[in-house]
């Protein structure tokens, strides 16, 4: 585990203790332990002499900041418009299926989290994914199916 | 050094008014009131509602009047076809996420949003009702205020006061999209978080998404027990606002009214918390005197100056959060209400001959924080708790009103004996600066044997609503016990809600100034603009209301707080000495530091 404090004063450090350093700093923290904690969001606004409701309403903003504990790997598939006409409902589904989740669920063995996430700007190879921060784009039932083995090997 | 001026016209009527001017106050000029919602002359200027559109000649899209500056020759017009058609569809669009049962609603004929769906003759079926799928919640954990999300109309008007006038941020935006909502740290309860409950974002609320816990049923349920005897205190602020609740304008006294009206619904007797206002004066006074002996006389470097009153529960629950390291400055006295509280089981019980327990006592308030305050654990001196009801101005409006009374007509009358008295300098208690002026009325008499050198007592510099006030008086030819004070010059400070509480105590705590009194109310305009006051309220209503209470005060014979002959008396047969044991017992209290975030 690393030690949120420490992250933030480095942080505040190299980029100072005015509210723009907030995104830097949560952004920091989500990719350091994958989501934030309240205790970190308290530690945020301490730092940053901030209110712990702004703070808050800072992180829940941004989809991805997740103030939940979520699995290794976070699958969004994009809910947008452009991918939700080129079918992401059947890619959901499939998800649901193979990982036996609903959306916002985790798994019981903390691996995979299926949620939803707004446009990612590959509209015209929809329908998109992310898992973590690796973009699937012109997804099908078996492509999916297929990534999602990969991950469950690895 | 003029501005420029910008000339337009609005409805066809040409109008010139200066540059930065919006589109809602041009019309204003020309008597066209624009609809706003989120908009509050308090705040900054947010423009997410949208139902103050207008239309522009020659623009594509309908500016919104709150937030667009007029530019040279604009054409406007405020109620065309489309801009009226636009307004309806803002508002549907919000009533499709909004619970509108308006019949059992608090805000029920006092609501923003209800008043334009009326103005536009909504229709329910143009938008789908969303409200069902929404898992709206309510929080109604804290003993001041209710937070009802399915009333919310995500204006933000509560968000903005909490962070601009009173800088805790309480409230925030959270989510987005159709999950945005209102809310705390963590959707937490708002009395588990920094929450001050201050109720500014009450009186700032459009609709009925925020407001005062109410107790008038418990209240009713009191009065009507004829085996208990039944008091109540009204606070200094109440008599110069009620009368808005109850279709008078701004700034109209109402005091004599009020005290009938408070009879007329049943209380066995009416009483007033000035009185305990002046005793506050005599224990603060004295405790401000003892402290400025202890650290300039007897060198005691324990001793905190400088002290800050401790009368607005908002402040103590804000200072007990931000700077807990400050909490020895503060003043040990209750506020009035508690001193009234602890006083009405005790010496008045005594006095009456009455069993404290078949006592009960009601506060009327301007205020939503003095519900949390008669909560306290610290606040049961008296071995129950001290006050046990505390009703907003505006929920003694209520009662007015369902008790049938006309109160426009009601015969003036006089507060019951004893705890009825009042001086002037309990009166201004209702105002920013007002306790500091009591404090100086009273002090500079103890200290000197003369009165403050201010014309007719007026002590203009602490009065006004700007934001951080200073004074200065100069004590000279003291009497021989006070010899110590001679030629010293009492340094004061004034602030009005806690965004200016903020600036002027980062200050102190820096060093940058020093100070041996500070008069600090949480609520913008000190009491009188409290977020148990009617609403609306605006910098011109509070202005009005500052007026009616200087004017209370000049109207009264007494006017200094040490000359109130109830509290004299009180003293005599029941206290012994200001800061004596007894008062140490009843009237004094302690502070708990809270979290910070
Ligand atoms: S908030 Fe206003 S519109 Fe909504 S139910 Fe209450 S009175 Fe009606
Ligand atoms: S709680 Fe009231 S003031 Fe706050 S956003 Fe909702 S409607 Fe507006
Ligand atoms: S009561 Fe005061 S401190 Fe609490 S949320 Fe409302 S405005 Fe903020
Ligand atoms: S709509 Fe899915 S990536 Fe843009
Ligand atoms: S009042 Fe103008 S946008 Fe809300």
């Amino acid at each position: 585990m690393t030690d949120v404090k420490e992250l933030i004063q480095a942080k505040v450090k190299c980029i100072g203790a005015k509210r723009e350093a907030l995104m830097p700093i949560l952004q920091a923290i989500v990719e350091e332990k994958n989501y934030l904690n309240e205790e970190d969001m308290i530690q945020v606004a301490e730092a940053l002499d901030l209110s712990t409701a702004d703070v808050y309403g800072t992180a829940t903003f941004y989809t991805f900041l997740d103030t939940v504990p979520r699995g290794k790997y976070v699958i969004r598939v994009c809910k947008t418009i452009s991918c939700h006409m080129a079918g992401k409902d059947e890619i959901v589904d499939t998800l649901k299926d193979l990982l036996k989740v609903d959306l916002g669920e985790t798994t019981p063995d903390k691996n995979f989290t299926l949620m939803q996430a707004n446009c990612m700007g590959w509209c015209h190879k929809g329908p998109v994914m992310l898992v973590n921060d690796d973009i699937y784009t012109e997804l099908t039932k078996d492509k999916v199916i297929k990534i999602i083995h990969d991950y469950m090997g690895s | 050094m003029g501005k420029f001026e910008v000339n337009l016209k609005i409805n066809n009527i040409p109008v010139t008014v200066e540059e930065g001017t919006t589109i809602l106050d041009a019309a204003k000029k020309l008597n066209f009131r624009i609809p706003t919602l989120c908009h509050h002359s308090d705040l900054c200027v947010a423009g997410n509602c949208r139902v103050c559109v207008v239309e522009q000649k020659g623009a594509k899209a309908l500016p919104a009047a709150c937030a667009t500056p007029v530019s040279e020759g604009m054409d406007i017009s405020t109620n065309s076809a489309q801009v009226r058609t636009a307004r309806r569809h803002v508002i549907e669009l919000l009533l499709s996420e909004h619970r509108s049962e308006c019949t059992s609603c608090y805000k029920n004929g006092k609501c923003e949003l209800q008043d334009l769906a009326n103005e536009y003759r909504v229709n329910e079926t143009t938008f789908m009702k969303l409200v069902e799928n929404k898992g709206y919640t309510i929080d109604d954990f804290s003993p001041s205020i209710i937070k009802d999300d399915s009333k919310c109309i995500r204006c933000q008007r509560c968000v903005r006061t909490c962070t601009e006038m009173q800088s805790v941020s309480a409230l925030a935006v959270v989510n987005k999209g159709e999950h945005q909502k209102i809310a705390t740290f963590m959707n937490k309860p708002m009395h588990s978080v920094v929450c001050t409950n201050c109720g500014q974002c009450v009186t700032h609320c459009p609709t009925g998404a925020l407001i005062e816990k109410n107790y008038i049923d418990q209240v009713w349920d009191v009065i009507n027990n004829p085996e208990l005897h039944v008091v109540v205190q009204t606070a200094p602020a109440v008599r110069i606002g009620l009368g808005e609740s109850l279709d008078l304008s701004p700034g109209n006294r109402v005091t004599g009214k009020m005290v009938s009206a408070l009879r007329r619904l049943g209380f066995d007797s009416v009483l007033d918390t000035d009185f305990t206002a002046d005793l506050t004066i005599l224990e603060e006074g004295t405790e401000l005197l003892t402290r400025l002996k202890k650290a300039l006389v007897d060198k005691d470097t324990e001793t905190a100056l400088p002290m800050t009153t401790s009368c607005s529960p908002g402040w103590v629950k804000f200072i007990e959060h931000k700077y807990p390291e400050l909490l020895p400055n503060v003043s040990t006295c209750k506020s009035p209400q508690q001193m009234f509280g602890a006083l009405a089981k005790t010496f008045y019980a005594q006095k009456k001959g009455l069993k404290a327990e078949k006592v009960v006592s009601i506060s009327i308030m301007p205020c939503t924080a003095k519900k949390y305050e008669a909560n306290r654990p610290e606040m049961r001196d008296s071995g129950f708790q001290d006050v046990d009801y505390v009703l907003t101005t505006r929920e003694l409006a209520m009662m007015i009103r369902q008790a049938g009374i006309e109160f426009a007509s009601l015969p003036n009358e006089k507060y019951d004996s004893i705890m009825g008295d009042s001086s002037g300098a309990a009166v201004i208690f209702g105002a920013t600066g007002g306790v500091m002026e009591a404090a100086l009325r009273t002090a500079y008499e103890i200290v000197t044997g003369r009165e403050v050198p201010f014309e007719n007592l007026d002590i203009l510099p602490v009065r006004g609503l700007e934001g951080v006030k200073e004074a200065k008086v100069l004590i000279e030819n003291v009497k021989p016990e006070w010899g110590f004070l001679e030629g010293a010059e009492l340094s004061c400070a004034i602030a009005h809600g806690l965004a200016n509480a903020k600036i002027l105590m980062d200050k102190v705590k820096s060093g940058e100034m020093s100070y041996h009194f500070i008069e600090i109310m949480a609520c913008p305009g000190g009491c009188l603009g409290g977020g148990g006051q009617p609403i609306p309220v605006n910098n011109e209503i509070r202005e009005a209301r500052m007026k009616a209470i200087y004017e209370e005060d000049s109207s009264l014979k007494i006017r200094k707080s040490h000359e109130n002959p109830e509290v004299i008396a009180l003293y005599e047969q029941f206290l012994g000495e200001p800061l004596g044991h007894k008062s140490h017992e009843l009237l004094h209290t302690h502070y708990t530091g809270r979290k910070k975030y």
